[in-house]
């Protein structure tokens, strides 16, 4: 009995001390505030897809990757509070393998602005021309000058700049960009440059060819100059850009979304009412039908919630919509194991067996049951996370984090609590409040009857 | 008792539901929305009254967007479907919305590229069977001890029936809510869908529990009960908490559906009509079901 009220005690403590930290960081300037999605904070999501049909299938994951860090950089310059870019590839069991990068920024509204001041980076790649013979429909062969690409793109950039021609044949005054590469970029453009002499490397930004300058010797140290007919705006709008990042492979937008701040702030309000009004009808409901017990379970509620909450806030998980309607739906289920170890219990009584036997029994007879669903609930939630799209996943989280602590109050909160109060026999005042449904005698009742 | 004794006549009723969810999903069929189709969606709202839809059609017409459909939400609000848009349609779009003197308020817009839609359904039939056979083998892993008179895989068959119960019946209530309110299939309707897959089977599991209790109990004390008999008394026993566990489920989910976020009211419909359908098949369908299936295999036996 003293170990249970120990227990009890600091169970309760804990389920205090987690409280008071969720309310404490209620403010939206703590560092534990609650991380929302771009569908209760405003915002807009971009989705790019990128086209990898040009880059060699062990070179995808690295090509993204950078991909990632330079529209990261581009998005940063946009001046967007706490964005994020990710990628992702479409799952294995999509028709096409695609590859994917998404963009959250949060408080922006204006589509298109966003669209714009991303969709300025370029694509810059060197290809070599090469001849090949092409069967033409009349069955005679004709020469084509196809390109090829040389794995050298602008990833491996480090910096432009605009310089202006100083020799008669560089054409005396003319901008031209310096392209400096970074010491991977260099060797892999000396490599090229030492093996092609004589043959033509084509520059290509934005998939067109813009300077076909021919390889008249390696070419060391990682620097090479594009001098396309830029004019002095053009050359400087270039470097600028290409400073920004030049993007290793091209992208195209896919979809995009956005909401604003009014539509966002409702939904919180929407879904706070939602949530304290599911909670209160679940508390009275387990009052009005348990009575003592139902007492404790609300109590144990109370602490899952905090810890639920908690969890949510330190980890962090980004609330959405339809996160908050997981957990809210995880609050109605987190009572149904203290449903079944109550029902147990009272079976037990009405075997005559004493209230502190009843529990001890109930809580190890209905563990079976309760873990089977658990389990079922968390398969589902894993299946869903891995369903991917960021509206799926919110709910998987809150929804598998729900259930997990939903097992973890009923069969240790609830227990302790319930052993710490109860008394060895089951009479009087005792059988009442142990005692559920619309009769205070049903257990003497139907002692008989078993 | 009464259920198991009376089992034909509920499988009958079970059996009605399930052909009139199966009619309305053939006949009315599932609207499927733009995060399936690829499209784009654009809410505004008006600050005054909102302007006439025939007045915004005009407006809309020279931008030759394909097929455009507008309605009216809420109490100020249009909503706006369509092809999906580029950043620079968007843009004339909303300024269509906002004929002189009724500015629109861009509420949200979203656009969905028709690849990314058709890999969402195909992720969601995937996850729907993924997570139906994961359950089964867990099931029938579960109940491993008690292989008679039933093995363990009737157990985990009869959830799967089960399963496809549970989630036929709420598709066809959504198919015929979506037919009268012009509702759409969206994601958040599927996710409501995987929800009830692992909800429901809970109740199943409360009552199949106590038919293994019980088993168990009889194999050491060896009382042959009559098999249906035992399980008449597991559902008897077991009733009271299905429906109290189904129904604090069902009391945050209303909460949820009335004074919740407009964006998660058909999500919380679908798991309420899941959730009732979960419960009552667990108690007049799958229990009773144990009691044909084990006599056809005593039978086999033989």
């Amino acid at each position: 009995m003293t170990r249970y009220r120990i227990a009890a005690v600091v169970v309760l403590l804990i389920s205090i001390a987690l409280g008071w930290f969720v309310w404490s960081t209620r403010n939206p300037a703590s560092p534990y505030a609650f991380k929302l999605g771009l569908d209760l904070a405003g915002g807009t999501e971009l989705v790019y897809q990128a086209d990898m049909s040009q880059t060699a299938p062990a070179e995808r994951a690295d090509a993204l990757a950078a991909l990632r860090g330079i529209i990261e950089r581009r998005v940063n310059l946009f001046g967007v509070a706490e964005p994020l870019v990710q990628t992702e590839q479409s799952s294995a069991v999509a028709a096409n393998q695609e590859y994917r990068l998404i963009v959250d920024l949060p408080g922006v509204t204006d589509v298109k602005a966003a669209v714009d001041a991303l969709g300025k980076t370029p694509v810059l790649d060197f290809r070599l021309a090469t001849t090949t013979r092409v069967a033409s429909p009349t069955g005679s062969t004709t020469e084509q000058v196809v390109f090829l690409p040389t794995g050298l793109t602008g990833r491996y950039l480090s910096k432009a700049s605009v310089q202006f021609g100083s020799s008669q044949s560089n054409a005396l005054g003319q901008p031209m960009v310096l392209l400096t590469f970074n010491a991977e970029g260099a060797k892999l453009f000396e490599q090229i440059t030492s093996q092609n002499v004589g043959q033509t490397l084509a520059i290509f930004l934005d998939g067109q060819p813009i300077s076909t300058p021919t390889i008249k010797e390696a070419i060391p140290g990682g620097t090479a100059t594009i001098s396309g007919n830029f004019t002095v705006a053009q050359a400087k709008d270039l470097v600028q850009n290409l400073n920004f990042g030049a993007l290793p492979v091209p992208i195209t937008l896919q979809s995009s979304s956005a909401v604003g701040p009014t539509l966002g702030a409702a939904a919180i309000q929407d879904g706070l009412r939602a949530g304290v009004i599911g909670f209160i009808l679940v508390v009275l409901f387990m009052l009005l039908w348990y009575r003592l017990p139902g007492l404790i379970a609300s109590i144990a509620l109370s602490g899952y919630l905090a810890l639920v909450l908690s969890v949510i806030k330190i980890i962090p998980i980004t609330l959405t919509s339809s996160g908050i309607a997981g957990l809210i739906l995880s609050v109605g289920m987190a009572v149904d194991a203290n449903v079944l170890i109550f029902e147990r219990i009272k079976e037990e009584l009405r075997a005559g067996k004493g209230a502190r036997e009843a529990t001890h029994i109930g809580f190890s007879r209905a563990w079976p049951a309760i873990r089977d669903g658990h389990v079922t609930m968390l398969i589902s939630s894993i299946v869903l996370f891995w369903m991917g799209t960021s509206i799926v996943q919110g709910f998987a989280l809150t929804f598998a984090l729900g259930v997990i602590a939903s097992l973890i109050s009923a069969v240790s909160a609830s227990r302790v609590l319930l052993l710490a109060i109860l008394p060895e026999g089951n009479k009087g005042l005792w059988r009442f409040l142990t005692s559920s449904g619309l009769s205070g005698r049903m257990p003497l009742a139907d002692t008989g009857k078993k | 008792m009464f259920i198991v004794n009376h089992r034909k006549f509920f499988f009958t009723i079970t059996g009605l539901v399930l052909a009139v969810a199966i009619g309305a999903i053939t006949f009315y069929r599932l609207p499927l929305g733009i995060d399936f189709t690829g499209g784009s969606l654009v809410e505004v709202s008006y600050a005054s009254a909102r302007p006439d839809l025939s007045t915004l059609n005009a407006r809309l017409a020279p931008l030759s967007l394909g097929e455009v459909s507008l309605r009216n939400a809420g109490a100020n609000d249009i909503a706006l479907r369509s092809r999906a848009l580029t950043p620079a349609e968007h843009t004339a779009v909303l300024d269509a919305l906002s004929p002189e003197g009724a500015q629109a308020t861009e509420l949200s817009f979203t656009s969905v590229g028709p690849s990314v839609g058709s890999e969402l359904a195909r992720k969601a039939l995937v996850a729907l069977g993924v997570v139906i056979i994961t359950i089964m083998l867990y099931i029938a892993w579960a109940f491993r001890k008690v292989s008679r008179p039933v093995s363990s895989w009737v157990y985990g068959s009869i959830v799967v029936a089960i399963l496809f119960h549970d989630v036929i019946v709420p598709t066809g209530f959504y198919a015929i809510w979506a037919h009268f309110t012009g509702a759409q299939v969206d994601t958040l309707f599927l996710v409501a869908l995987l929800t009830i897959l692992g909800y429901s089977v809970n109740d199943t599991i409360v009552i199949f529990d106590r038919v293994r209790e019980h088993l168990a109990r009889d194999q050491k004390v060896s009382t042959h009960e009559e098999f249906s008999a035992l399980v008449g008394r597991s559902i008897s026993e077991t009733m009271g908490r299905s429906i109290n566990t189904s129904l604090t489920v069902i009391l945050v989910l209303v909460a949820l559906a009335f004074f919740g976020s407009p964006v998660t009211f058909s999500f919380a419909l679908v798991l309420i009509a899941g959730v009732i359908a979960g419960t009552y098949s667990s108690i007049l369908l799958a229990a009773p079901l144990l009691v044909p299936v084990s006599r056809y295999f005593t039978e086999k036996r033989k």
